[in-house]
């Protein structure tokens, strides 16, 4: 993913919390994806306004972590969030 | 057994009216009739315990869900319980009026079925004269309102040749998922042997196309593929495992492993009428029958994939063995693996047979928009 792509959650794709296991799920079609701390993180930051140049940016500074180690991670995760059709990616 | 985890997803089997008669519908034989159907106040009473269970996702199915007048109020209920709601539909009996009152109620998503990709074919199959006119018409509305959609086509000896073709409509339509899903011998579809199996070389040619699609289409339409398991060596892990990730509600309120559930004589069903989901999930006779690995017999009791398939499917094993507790005989261990690959290929080969249509549960249906 760029870093000036802008990606947003689809219709029919949200985040959940889970009271049952006490843990963040997104929830799709035919899909219930259980969401560690990282990817709640992650998907907590997309809002469908900001790139992901800007996102991980954000996510470096409150995480006190490095820019380019959080964009490899976030690319990873959201690329395969891609894949499955649970994310729309848009260029700005 | 040492830690029972909750179920993820529920079927709501609505009813089991529906304006179609498709031939290998999925719904039993005996079928429950209109005035034993749960009301709209059980329904909703079931949708919050499902919730405090632990289900996340609902499937509204049927018969045909849009047969129910109360559809929109049950999937307001279920959206202000905290369920993702996806309804399952043939799309007759929805229209313009009725698909934006479903989306001001908050559903989520909607899976719409295709039982062929030309007029004569569809009408042919559902045993619905102009269905598949209506159908493309719900289709473009969907698109219009923006709902999700996946497109679900069954596939059997008769239409598997169409399958590039329902591949494409689900773009056309704008669909972000297509299941492709090769009729399985259940219900309706076990008088229809003769008249739908696949044969081995339309089996192999659509696991091709599946392939070639998924690679072509990757980011832009899901495919998801039942293949036909007569012809396969292993069998499918049916229902992710019995008893571990999903549970049907029946029309009438009975609550099943599985939609196939009621033709094991001997499993006795609990109903959401008379004992709380919660304890028939966790305690329920027909759950822990057949729950974990416990159950087995060889040669699944020492297989190394007991807890990859978990034996397959029991009703399968039911239907063509006659023992619940069997290896399902489409894996290349059971001893009647064979014979079944034979019954299999001479079923493929009966071109005259016809259709059985599923017949209408006990009572008149009604115009289901009104």
């Amino acid at each position: 993913m760029l870093a000036q792509e802008v990606p947003s959650l689809p219709r029919g794709v949200r985040l959940h919390f889970d009271k049952v296991r006490s843990t963040w799920v997104l929830l799709a079609p035919e899909r219930a994806v259980t969401l560690d701390d990282i990817g709640h993180a992650i998907l907590s930051e997309v809002d469908g306004a900001r790139s992901f140049g800007e996102i991980t940016a954000a996510l470096a500074e409150k995480y006190n972590a490095p820019a380019e180690e959080i964009a490899k991670d976030s690319a990873g995760f959201l690329g395969a969030l891609r894949d499955r059709r649970f994310l729309d990616v848009v260029s700005a | 057994m040492t830690s029972v985890r909750p179920p993820i997803a529920m079927l709501a089997e609505l009813t089991h009216r529906c304006p179609l008669s498709c031939p290998y519908c999925s719904n039993p034989v005996q079928m429950a009739m209109q005035d034993q159907e749960l009301g709209t106040e059980d329904w909703m009473r079931v949708f919050r315990e499902a919730v405090e269970l632990g289900v996340l996702q609902l499937h509204l199915s049927g018969g045909e869900p849009a047969s129910r007048r109360d559809l929109v109020s049950l999937v307001r209920a279920a959206r202000d319980a905290g369920l993702y709601t996806n309804l399952i539909t043939s799309g007759i009996g929805l229209n313009e009026r009725r698909l934006t009152e479903l989306d001001e109620a908050g559903l989520d998503h909607v899976q719409l079925s295709l039982q062929g990709t030309t007029p004569e074919m569809a009408d042919e199959i559902g045993g619905y004269k102009g269905g598949f006119k209506r159908k493309m018409q719900v289709a473009e509305i969907i698109g219009k309102i923006g709902f999700p959609l996946t497109l679900n086509a069954v596939l059997h000896r008769r239409n598997l040749h169409q399958l590039p073709r329902a591949i494409e409509m689900a773009q056309e339509m704008g669909a972000r998922r297509i299941e492709v899903a090769t009729v399985q011998f259940h219900g309706w579809a076990l008088r229809n042997l003769d008249a739908l199996m696949p044969t081995r070389d339309q089996a192999r040619e659509a696991t091709r196309i599946v392939a070639e699609a998924r690679a072509a289409l990757k980011g832009k339409l899901v495919i998801d593929y039942v293949p036909a398991d007569y012809h396969d060596d292993y069998p499918k892990r049916c229902m992710g495992g019995w008893g571990t990730t999903g549970l049907n509600v029946a029309p009438d309120g009975e609550v099943l492993p599985c939609h196939a559930a009621q033709s094991i004589p001997h499993l006795k069903f609990d109903n959401v009428r008379d004992t709380p989901l919660h304890e028939i999930w966790y305690k329920g006779e027909a759950f822990t029958a057949y729950r974990g690995t416990d159950w087995m017999q060889e040669p699944c009791k020492s297989c190394e994939r007991k807890e990859i398939d978990f034996g397959g499917c029991r009703c399968q094993a039911m239907a063509v063995v006659g023992d619940p507790a069997a290896t399902d005989p489409v894996c290349i261990k059971s001893p009647h693996h064979g014979a079944l690959q034979v019954k299999a290929d001479q079923h493929a080969t009966r071109d005259d047979a016809p259709l059985v249509y599923r017949e209408a549960p006990g009572k008149t249906v009604d115009d289901p928009v009104g």
